[in-house]
């Protein structure tokens, strides 16, 4: 297992880990007076529909929200501009000539320990193919959210934005997530092709154990996007809430000339959370650029740390880098680290790294207080305030979603 | 309005407050003069429930109700205000989504709807009007990178924005120049009304020119020794501080 991360894992007995079964039929309940109070009123506070709400809980869904019905009319919309979007499952049956050509071309089996894993076991994931001069006409996210119930264990996602396309996808939920499986290991590969654009947004808020620092979601993530053709821009936005421990970094290989790489990230550790993310920017093609916006918030007991490496090969003329890793601090038992990697070999790039950290500050809060405004309001206003440069770049009903889920996450951290 | 009876309080042990007796009535300004150390910062952060203090004895009641048992924002949304004396920054928070919140949050409370975008931001020029301020400030962060003076005519616009029922200016003097400090003392008789109070807490009496008060009070190791008219002030200006010390320990 990798050990250069700042985090400590528990030791984890792979061979006690079932690797495939089928998806489990959760027990259904009869009302949402069944469903757990916790769980309603943070559903509440997220301002989820109650049909929505039902659905993620396990309730039974009526005849209206029926979702197979909404799934169709989704894909019929998508199949008239040609964009295939299933599971990767299906995908293997339907289109084994992309599968073929694309699957494991980003990441390797061989590339690291939990992606061999995923490579290894993977039973599912989605994925996406965007045809040549195709804008696809909605955010895959609404799509997403709707058969978000179920995520697997070791999901796979490989997405394919051809020459000239663009695709906004949204993974994830600002709902809570309370699964059963302890230990994930996803990949998610993007190439995208001459001129092509794929922005792949993260809210993450699966079960962070609770606050003893008990039970909770390992999260072993390998992201990578390979901006293969001329001019093509791949750009990734985070929001980390959940999770007991968090391993993920989000990268992106600049090997089309003029290509583009972003990474936004909100990473947010409270209680006995654990999290090290960042990102990788691996410039390779000639005047490739890259941007790299982190913005860590640790509360508790947490430990949260930006891990990121910025590489500029010999023949990568006038790539340029900017970073900026911002570091909030609430309370004194909590840590924030960041180590930022620079791997320069090549005069002609430019390359610049910012970084602060700052702490909420009482007095803050008590200036707030007398204004009239409740310190888990201010909290919430000054936690906004510091990540809303990353919060404006997720889609619009996300965003909002996304500054409430901030707040919620950070409940009762400042006494 | 405020009743203020024995009030006392400690940091960390050490008692600073030492049987305040205050009686504000409506529409009356206060002016309460001391030494360095004499308490009177304190007395404004014991009022608007700062919990580094702790009150050790003592009453307090602010329009008939005990104050001292509520929350610091419950106060703010019943009417009080301080003005600091060094305002905090905000980085990241716009002045102007902070003052909607505050405002919300007091209408609220009143039982009035909250104001509607276009309602709030005439409110807000027409008190940015009032106090004199300059109408970028608001566009920035809360008090981040204002100079001294702009911070405490932020504080006057932001009590002119809350209409609070007592308004506490702790050393709103201290660090202005002549204009400022005519501008920030201008803006609060502006605000002044027969149903509103103020305290104003000073180290000088140059504010008191501007602000002319009904009552001064001196403030001397944890009470109030002296209470008079606004001669008392210039009484003070004239002899020092010196003259309550030895008079004290007469």
């Amino acid at each position: 297992m990798p050990d250069w991360a700042q985090l400590k894992i528990p030791e984890i007995d792979f061979q006690d880990i079932i690797y495939y079964s089928a998806p489990k039929q959760k027990p259904q309940l009869d009302s949402m007076d069944d469903v757990d109070p916790e769980l309603v009123e943070t559903f509440n506070k997220l301002g989820i529909p109650l049909e929505e709400q039902k659905m993620l809980a396990g309730v039974a869904v009526d005849a209206v929200m029926d979702s197979t019905s909404v799934k169709t009319t989704f894909k019929e919309n998508l199949a008239e501009k040609g964009i295939i979007f299933c599971s990767i499952s299906e995908a293997v049956q339907e289109h084994p000539d992309l599968v073929k050509k694309y699957l494991g071309t980003v990441v390797p089996p061989e590339d690291n320990f939990f992606g061999a894993l995923n490579s290894a076991v993977f039973s599912d994931g989605s994925f996406v193919y965007i045809p040549k001069g195709v804008r696809c006409p909605m955010e895959l996210s609404t799509y997403f959210r709707i058969n978000a119930a179920n995520t697997g264990q070791f999901e796979r996602t490989l997405i394919i934005a051809d020459d000239d396309s663009y695709v906004s996808y949204l993974e994830g939920c600002t709902a809570p997530m309370r699964d059963e499986n302890q230990l994930h290991a996803a990949i998610v590969e993007i190439i995208a092709l001459e001129n092509a654009e794929v922005k792949y947004s993260t809210v993450q808020n699966w079960y962070p154990g609770n606050s003893e620092g008990i039970g909770g979601i390992y999260n072993f993530v390998t992201k990578r996007g390979l901006a293969k053709g001329r001019n093509s821009k791949i750009s990734w936005t985070q929001v980390e809430t959940g999770s007991a421990i968090t391993w993920k970094y989000p990268s992106c290989v600049l090997m089309g000339d003029n290509s583009v790489g972003e990474f936004y990230s909100v990473a947010v550790t409270n209680n006995h959370q654990q999290a090290d993310t960042g990102s990788k920017m691996i410039h390779l093609g000639k005047n490739t650029k890259s941007t790299i916006v982190s913005k860590g918030i640790s509360a508790g007991k947490s430990q949260n740390s930006y891990s990121g490496l910025v590489k500029v090969i010999k023949r990568a003329e006038n790539a340029r880098n900017f970073s900026q890793c911002d570091s909030l601090l609430l309370g004194d038992k909590c840590g924030a680290h960041t180590f930022p990697y620079l791997t320069i070999n090549n005069d002609s790039a430019q390359v610049e790294h910012e970084a602060t950290t700052s702490k909420i500050g009482e007095d803050q809060i008590f200036y707030c207080n007398q204004r009239g405004i409740s310190t888990e309001d201010a909290i919430g206003m000054i936690v906004n305030g510091y990540a809303k440069e990353v919060i404006n770049k997720l889609p619009m009903e996300f965003a909002v979603e996304a500054q409430k889920l901030l707040q919620i996450s950070l409940e009762g951290s400042v006494g | 309005m405020l009743s203020i009876k024995n009030l006392h309080a400690s940091i960390e042990g050490q008692e600073i407050l030492k049987g305040i007796n205050l009686e504000v009535k409506p529409g009356e300004v206060h002016a309460i003069m001391g030494p360095n150390g004499s308490g009177k910062s304190t007395l404004a952060s014991v009022l608007a429930g700062r919990d580094i203090f702790e009150v050790t004895d003592g009453e307090v009641t602010f329009q008939g109700e005990n104050l001292l048992e509520k929350e610091p924002d419950e106060r703010a949304k019943d009417g009080l205000f301080l003005s600091f004396q060094y305002p905090v920054e905000i980085p990241g928070v716009s002045m102007v989504n902070f003052m909607r919140a505050a405002v919300n949050e007091v209408r609220k409370h009143r039982g009035e709807p909250e104001l509607k975008s276009s309602d709030f931001l005439k409110v807000l020029r027409d008190k940015k009007a009032l106090v004199e301020i300059d109408s970028r400030l608001t566009n920035r962060s809360v008090n981040e990178g204002f100079s001294g003076g702009e911070k405490k005519k932020n504080e006057i616009f932001q009590m002119a924005m809350l209409e609070p029922k007592l308004s506490i200016l702790d050393e709103t003097d201290s660090g202005l120049d002549i204009d400022a400090l005519r501008i920030v003392a201008n803006g609060v008789n502006k605000l002044k009304t027969p149903e509103n109070s103020t305290i104003v807490i000073t180290h000088y009496q140059r504010l008191l020119d501007y602000i002319v008060p009904d009552v001064v009070h001196i403030l001397y190791n944890g009470k109030i020794v002296k209470s008079g008219g606004k001669e008392l002030a210039l009484d003070l200006e004239k002899h020092g501080y010196d003259w309550i010390k030895k008079e004290m320990e007469a």
